[in-house]
């Protein structure tokens, strides 16, 4: 690495970067740079080609034309190893951990020091204590990284860069699995590898995090940058104008109607050991009811419980006047309940299958007839044309496409357009806007409106407070599987709020 | 109208290309197989392919449910001798019996169903990986089926059983009949769909409401009733019920259906992908008996071409985790 020698300025030039996928431009001559030392906020919608940029500079894709300077030198990576040998390390949205193995395995799993073949167990261990202090992560190196939580996750993330000597750092979406307080430790470790002089890019759909982390701001849209400058020049709302292209004065649409007095689903002292202690709340007809807590508060839990994919020992729920508790998930979707769940790829949608396959999913055993259970194709496609526009999925879509090649605001939209087929009176919706960019989310918002409107009662669980103030006519606080507050739309105070949640 | 083109030569090459290989297969060994391109033995192809499709079929249901079936053998052993046994003209139970062969045909069907109901129990409810389970289960019923008959055959069957394996044209519409119906529950009805969502992922299926324990039991089930009417055109065709019959078959069954695109990771597969697989690997063996080669080198032969297959499976689903 030559970053130590005293004349380089420049972190990354990107100079004029062109790349099509099958004749399609992705990225249309984006030419921007990073000075040494200086963090670097990404942001712009999703398909704008921040992925796309940030693979080429990591060596997985080759540019079709334009040059990068790296350290003040011509860079042409090849493979990720290339760019590894660079000094660039990669935390990413979705963390490359493995589960299986310690903290300190982890962090050496690419190259074990070894002498005479055997691996230096003593000097692993020593680095990795070295190397965790520097992130603020008291752990032993022994610990397996599946007892961590994200937020933990994410800092060996870190520490697996810095062990790596890293001196440009590129953080994917670092916080979207994390609470607001591990959230703040993190942007505490990352001025602190500000101050050692560390390069970071930070891509995020949380604007107000890229405000306050970074000094120089670059917009993407459409495979272009534009907007570029120093950070003093933005704020929220012009992020969100230039991003979309047009400006949304509002991140939250109005809703013009209120939630009834009936109450559809209540929940009465549930408790799991370990997990929920005497929860309860009442959902009305109509209403957007939020939950607010931190990753590990119950709040998850609690949806799955409600849900019936989890076990309960005590405690009762009646849905319309009957008890549902000893029902199974299957039996609660008939009666009405709908789920989407936080982990859109694992558990809401069928990645590799066709738009249509995931979409009828659920509702296909309403349209199945006879012994053999044969299905009414005309009723399935009359259903997804339907229902695709309802959810306005994005017109380019075929039905027969795989969802996987879908962005992930269209994927989520696919997701809720698998429940709404079914007609739900009760939906339950867990992080729904988790890693969708902001005119998708825009959308969310308009449709939970519009499923309210027509007389459904919304469940909401978000790590996201703005969004849940934004959208919700009653917000409960989960902390250690306990409800710890409720609060009327009248009363909605962040820092209320945030401190139910938190003591 | 380039475009519907290039749509179509991606849909040949990716979908049918087993099909593609089989003729060009066909048309490059022509000329040095000697009889190869006779109509005389494009019938013994047409003949070998049958019970090797309903084997096949069953198989292909149970891995587009990330299954496999190890125990298909051991059921047409064990089906084949108890039906033997019972409709047997010198040691039969119910030799003579008019209702032998009735009776007889319901027993080899019960017993893959009993056979498939123990594999899908241990792997839907207790959980245990489908390999472990089906390959214990061959070793189990095969040898149940060598001790019940001290490893000899039975002979002596009633005509008309003779007639539904030893009869091609019989044998065609049972093969036609099975198959045909294990595609439309693929592809048009509810339990098709909870195969394939259980196949793709049973942690996604289960919240989308699929019962998934019903859907992978009835599945193995399934899966041994056909491998039971596999018993049937077998023992049919071998005028006799042996313990050994198709011993040496299991990789065909496996092989046919990973050749024709059926996704070892599961939540992918066709039947007709299935028949090409089948007619593939049918003519390989034809072919090269024809060319005098050993049954040990038509067997590496066949273990390349089923390694290939799966390959090209592993590549197509490079990021399916």
């Amino acid at each position: 690495m030559n970053t130590n020698r005293k004349n380089v300025v420049m972190a990354l030039r990107f100079q004029s970067i062109e790349k099509a996928f099958f004749g399609v431009r992705v990225l249309k001559g984006i030419s921007f740079e990073l000075k040494l030392g200086k963090t670097l906020g990404l942001v712009g919608e999703n398909g704008a080609g921040k992925s796309t940029l940030m693979n080429i500079l990591g060596g997985n894709l080759q540019p079709d034309a334009g040059t990068i300077r790296l350290w003040d030198e011509p860079f042409d990576p090849h493979s990720p190893k290339d760019a590894e040998k660079m000094g660039i390390a990669f935390v990413h949205q979705e963390l490359n951990l493995f589960g299986n193995l310690s903290i300190a395995e982890n962090l050496f799993i690419s190259r074990f020091p070894t002498s005479g073949g055997l691996i230096k167990r003593k000097s692993i261990i020593t680095r990795t204590q070295e190397v965790l202090k520097q992130v603020g992560l008291d752990l032993s190196p022994h610990l397996q990284v599946d007892r961590l939580s994200a937020g933990e996750r994410q800092l060996v993330e870190i520490a697996k860069a810095l062990n790596r000597n890293a001196k440009l750092i590129i953080l994917d979406e670092p916080t979207t699995s994390l609470t607001d307080r591990e959230g703040e430790h993190l942007f505490d470790i990352l001025g602190r590898l500000r101050e050692q002089g560390i390069t970071l890019i930070y891509i995020s759909h949380a604007l107000e995090e890229v405000l306050r982390l970074s000094d120089e701001v670059v917009v993407l849209r459409d495979g272009e940058v534009v907007s570029t400058g120093p950070v003093e020049d933005y704020n929220q709302a012009r992020m969100i104008s230039i991003m979309v292209g047009r400006s949304i004065d509002q991140l939250f649409p109005k809703r013009n109607h209120k939630p009834e007095e009936a109450v559809v689903l209540q929940a009465k002292r549930l408790c799991r050991k370990g997990v929920l202690k005497d929860a309860g709340f009442a959902l009305r007809r109509k209403e957007v009811l939020g939950i607010s807590g931190l990753m590990g508060s119950g709040r998850t839990e609690l949806a799955r419980i409600v849900f019936g994919l989890d076990p309960v020992d005590s405690g009762e729920m009646i849905l319309n006047g009957v008890s549902i508790i000893k029902r199974s998930s299957a039996e609660r979707i008939e009666a009405g309940m709908a789920f989407l769940t936080e982990d859109r790829r694992a558990e809401g949608l069928f990645m590799e299958a066709s738009i249509e396959d995931n979409m009828t999913l659920v509702c296909a055993s309403r349209w199945a007839r006879g012994p053999l259970a044969w299905l009414d194709q005309k009723k399935l496609i009359v259903g997804v044309r339907e229902y695709r526009e309802a959810v306005k999925l994005t017109a380019g879509a075929r039905n027969e496409q795989a969802v996987k090649t879908l962005s992930g605001g269209n994927q989520q939209k696919v997701v809720f357009a698998k429940w709404l087929l079914n007609k739900p009176e009760i939906i339950i919706l867990d992080e729904p806007t988790r890693g969708i960019d902001v005119g998708a989310k825009y959308e969310v918002y308009s449709l939970i409106n519009q499923l309210t409107e027509q007389g459904a009662a919304v469940l909401v669980i978000s790590s996201e407070l703005e969004e849940l103030i934004g959208i919700c006519d009653r917000i409960l606080t989960m902390r250690q599987g306990e409800i710890t507050a409720e609060f009327d739309q009248v009363d909605f105070d962040r820092e209320k709020i945030l401190r139910a949640a938190l003591h | 109208m380039s475009s519907r083109l290039t749509k179509l030569r991606r849909k040949v090459l990716n979908e049918h290309l087993p099909l593609v290989l089989c003729v060009v297969y066909f048309v490059v060994l022509s000329p040095f197989a000697e009889g190869f391109a006779t109509s005389y033995n494009l019938v013994n192809v047409f003949s070998a392919m049958l019970p090797l499709m309903v084997l096949a079929t069953g198989q292909t249901l149970v891995m587009v449910a990330a299954g496999i079936d190890l125990s298909a053998t051991a059921v047409v052993a064990l089906a084949s001798v108890v039906g033997a046994m019972i409709m047997s003209g010198d040691v039969g139970w119910m030799s003579g019996s008019a209702l032998a062969v009735p009776i007889s045909v319901v027993a080899m069907l019960m017993i893959g169903a009993g056979i498939g109901a123990v594999n899908g129990s241990m792997v839907a409810w207790f959980r245990m990986p489908p390999f472990i389970v089906t390959l214990t289960s061959l070793m189990f019923f095969s040898g149940l089926a060598i001790w019940s008959t001290q490893s000899k055959s039975i002979g002596m069957l009633p005509d008309a059983f003779l007639l539904l394996g030893g009869n091609d044209w019989v044998a065609f519409v049972i093969v036609v009949l099975t198959a045909g119906l294990a595609h439309l529950i693929l592809t048009r009805s509810l339990y098709g769909r909870w195969i394939f969502a259980v196949g793709y992922s049973p942690k996604a299926a289960l919240v989308s409401g699929v019962s998934i324990h019903k859907v992978l039991f009835w599945t193995y089930v399934a899966t041994g009733v056909v491998a039971a009417i596999g018993a049937i055109l077998i023992t049919g065709r071998m005028e006799s019920g042996s313990p050994v019959h198709w011993q040496r078959n299991l990789l065909d069954v496996v092989g046919a259906t990973v050749i024709g695109g059926t996704s070892l990771y599961g939540g992918k597969g066709k039947i007709l992908w299935t028949v090409y697989g089948v007619l593939f690997l049918t003519l390989i063996d034809n072919s090269l008996n024809l060319l005098n080669l050993s049954h040990f080198t038509i067997m590496m032969v066949k273990g390349v071409v089923i390694l290939i297959a799966a390959m090209l499976d592993v590549i197509r689903n490079r990021g399916h985790t």
